[in-house]
């Protein structure tokens, strides 16, 4: 197997990603240039998350990776499967045994705590540039503060639609400073991010762009006074755990139409089944 | 420090020059602009109107020169030196910039009401009814049927795009506009509809103003005090009507009879 060093990348690329990730985490929601390698992957398969993963794994480490809340999608196995070969490391599904967990859309419904370090797989990771597609200004406005944009985009929503309705990639301001974006997790996970115990890390590969929320950092999403944010998911519990607290995909079950609920985050929903809670479309226990 | 608004001018201009290369755009420019004053610059094309107006808005950093602008909070600055974070405040507050291309100073992806709502929010306008109450009202004043509120400016005429962005320009009640050729590209019909619109909101703000442009009929109506250019210089400056009606410049004169011949 060895051909490669610990974890693919070189020392050197992974001392200059580290500067990166300390520069990211000393300024919580500051978008930190990195010099993007080819990764043997394609671009939008995670590879921002890829290289942050690979200069943060030890060899102690137990890595999980999830896929819009899933460990057994084509990305997540294959990612999975790229630090078994490449570090040699531990690898769980379980968001409780994990020690790095890299993600595409979503925050685990379990809790994180202060020895989890969480990467976050980024497409677009600068929120102003819907409305100013100019780097060079939008990087002004973030130096300046200046962020009435965000709220224009937040009106247009409203406007349009009679409430705000951004659903992913949901804005948010980091520590009272920076607005960021938290990559396309749904808004439901936007109150994981504040205060979290756990560090947050955020890779943007093709964009060349890393940020970071350390550890109990305040993260606010933005909104108006008179259209409050709402952390909203499907009004239902989840038809496989009952849980009512969890974020739910509604799954087409059979050829007449019929559909489901059941978590996204397919860790805490088989947790939960085997700690015997059931949903209404559990089986029936014998 | 007690601040007398009667005896210090809103600006206060002094050798302000730029040029390009080597080239000039405007040289050595000097005047006062009072509160409510609105001071028209006239020249033909390429007389260094635009060069002007931008280095008296920071868009163009001059080569020399003192732009002093009477601030709320702390008197006179001078705005070429303050930083720029202070400067792009000044530009989003207490001034104003109308565009001679509407598609200059529109977001043209934004609705109506999202254009005119921008600057309320850039100054920490967190209420949505609010500001829409205030985009609705402010297109009205521009004769804009707020029925139109969410309409994007593409949807519109050139007219109406330039009465958005002067709304959008002034709903937050600036001290200082800068108009460059405000009526340039639109139709003579046009023009005199939007010429009246502007006189009434600077009459009814008391805004002070400065309008660049070549149309002499723009500064008849509009401007209480004018300034003549020439190859980037000042070459004649007074009252609207003494300069118009008895210019003393052989260019100013040359002007005027040209526009007498239209
Ligand atoms: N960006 C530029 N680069 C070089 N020369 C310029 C530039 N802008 C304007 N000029 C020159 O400066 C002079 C004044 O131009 P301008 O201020 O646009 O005049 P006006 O607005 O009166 O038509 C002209 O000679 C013009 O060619
Ligand atoms: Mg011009
Ligand atoms: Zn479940």
């Amino acid at each position: 197997m060895n051909d490669y060093n610990f974890a693919y990348l070189d020392e050197q690329t992974k001392r200059m990603i580290r500067r990166a990730i300390l520069k990211g985490l000393a300024i919580p929601g500051y978008q930190v240039p990195f010099a993007s390698r080819e990764m043997p992957m394609p671009y939008g398969w995670g590879t921002g998350g890829v290289q942050v993963s690979a200069a943060i794994l030890t060899p102690g480490d137990t890595f999980k990776v999830i896929d819009q809340g899933a460990d057994d999608t084509t990305n997540a196995v294959s990612i999975r499967k790229f630090f078994e070969r490449t570090a040699g490391v531990a690898t769980t599904e379980h968001t409780g045994e994990a020690t790095v967990i890299q993600t595409r859309h979503r925050i685990p419904e379990t809790p994180l705590t202060e020895d989890q370090i969480l990467v976050f797989q980024v497409p677009i990771p600068e929120p102003l540039r819907f409305l100013e597609p100019r780097e060079s200004e939008t990087r002004k406005m973030h130096s300046l503060e200046e962020y009435g944009l965000m709220h224009v985009k937040l009106y247009e929503d409203i406007s349009r639609h009679g409430h705000i309705a951004t659903s992913y990639a949901y804005p948010v301001r980091v520590e009272g400073r920076y607005v960021m974006d938290p990559s396309p997790i749904p808004k439901f996970d936007n109150p994981k991010l504040d205060r979290s115990p756990a560090i947050q890390l955020f890779g943007a590969g093709r964009e060349q762009r890393i940020y970071a929320i350390p550890p109990y950092t305040r993260v606010v999403s933005l909104d108006f006074e008179d259209h409050p944010f709402e952390a909203s998911k499907a009004d239902h519990p989840c038809d496989l755990c009952g849980a009512e607290d969890s974020y739910l995909d509604e799954v087409i079950i059979d050829d007449a139409g019929n559909r489901m609920f059941v978590c996204s985050d397919s860790d805490y929903c088989a947790s939960r089944q085997a700690q015997g809670h059931r949903g209404r479309l559990s089986p029936e226990v014998a | 420090m007690m601040k007398d608004d009667a005896q210090t001018p809103l600006l206060r201009v002094r050798g302000l020059t730029k040029t390009y290369g080597g080239r000039i755009g405007c040289a050595d420019i000097s005047f006062d602009l009072w509160p409510g004053e609105v001071l028209g610059v006239v020249g033909e094309s390429g007389s260094g109107k635009s060069t002007l107006l931008g280095a008296l808005a920071g868009h163009l950093a001059p080569d020399r020169g003192e732009v002093i602008f009477d601030t709320r909070a702390e008197g006179p600055r001078d705005t070429v030196t303050m930083s720029e974070p202070e400067r792009r405040m000044l530009a989003r507050t207490d001034w104003a910039f109308v565009h001679q291309n509407p598609r200059d100073g529109l977001r043209m992806n934004v609705s109506a009401g999202g254009n005119v709502g921008e600057r309320l929010m850039a100054v920490g306008a967190r209420h949505y009814g609010n500001i829409r109450a205030t985009a609705t009202d402010w297109l009205g004043r521009v004769e804009i049927d707020p029925a139109r509120i969410d309409d994007r400016p593409q949807a519109f005429s050139g007219g109406m795009q330039q009465r958005l962005q002067i709304a959008r320009n002034l709903v937050t009640g600036p001290r200082l506009v800068f108009m460059d050729e405000p009526t340039g590209g639109l139709d003579v019909s046009v023009q005199a509809r939007l010429l009246d619109l502007l006189r009434g909101l600077v009459r009814d703000m008391g805004l002070s103003a400065i309008v660049v442009t070549h149309d002499l009929a723009v500064v008849r109506l509009l401007a209480d005090r004018l300034m003549v250019m020439k190859s980037g210089r000042v070459v004649e400056a007074g009252l609207t009507d003494q300069v118009l009606d008895d210019p003393q410049h052989a260019y100013t004169q040359l002007l005027v009879s040209s526009v007498l011949q239209v």
